[in-house]
């Protein structure tokens, strides 16, 4: 890879393709988004997680209830 | 209902890698758009693939999306507002296997109306091995300009080599 980043940009009525370094907006623009991702990204994998948490606890209570294991996964599904 | 595509742009790219690709000056002349892909990034083992319209950072674009990995039982969902770019998906990063690539499509109708703008994707990571995703996803753009121009981003590092994006036209008569 570059070490200058760089972007592709297609004029699509002249078919003109051009590679240009990102501007210093550009690369600010690209840093806030990669945190703001960051962020995001860890929020989306900590409500799977406790989904995924709040499932086998209530497999585990249905389980202990009387269901067999095959039933109370059919009933969180 | 779509009666013709027209490839308008394609792009494939280099060795040095892409940090977007942005088709501009789209024509008007069609009834809406697709942008086709097969990309991938260089970072984890998915990247999320992001939008933006006209080079609108602002917070006018909202979600709702399914993702499934096959290592997980459980789709995610999340509905997602007042976002500053569209959340698209996930597609591969550094760690699937060599030489594969997401395939995506997005569509995006009436792209030139004065209403705000709807998109849909679905992509799938191709993989060859044990992790894959699928992403589905709907998306608006609340501005009521005419699409213009299309970036498409990952959230870090670059769309790698051989990554091919091609916009569409598509038109309702012949």
């Amino acid at each position: 890879m570059s070490e200058t980043l760089t972007k592709i940009v297609i004029n699509c009525e002249t078919g003109e393709q051009q590679v240009l370094p990102l501007t210093a907006e550009e690369i600010a623009q690209r840093e806030a988004d990669a945190a703001e991702s960051a962020v995001a990204e860890a929020e989306r994998i900590a409500a799977a997680e406790a989904t995924a948490a709040a499932k086998a606890s209530g497999i585990a209570k249905l389980v202990a209830l009387g269901l067999t294991e095959a039933e109370a996964n059919a009933l969180v599904k | 209902m779509a009666l013709t595509y027209r490839a308008i742009a394609t792009y494939t790219v280099d060795s040095a890698g892409a940090a977007s690709i942005d088709f501009t000056v789209i024509p008007q002349t069609y009834t809406d758009l697709a942008v086709m892909t097969s990309i991938r990034g260089n970072q984890d083992n998915g990247i999320i693939y992001y939008l933006r319209f006209n080079g609108d950072s602002g917070t006018n674009y909202s979600n709702r999306y399914i993702l499934k990995d096959s290592s997980d039982p459980t789709p995610q969902t999340a509905n997602d507002t007042s976002q500053n770019k569209m959340f698209l998906g996930i597609v591969g990063g550094a760690t699937p296997t060599a030489s594969t690539f997401s395939n995506d499509l997005i569509y995006i109708p009436n792209y030139t109306s004065s209403n705000n703008k709807s998109l849909s994707f679905d992509g799938a990571m191709e993989n060859n091995s044990t992790t894959q995703w699928m992403s589905l996803t709907a998306g608006i753009w609340s501005n009521s300009a005419p699409i213009t121009s299309i970036s498409i981003f990952p959230n870090t590092n670059v769309w790698i080599q051989h990554s091919t994006a091609t916009l569409y036209g598509i038109k309702n008569t012949v």
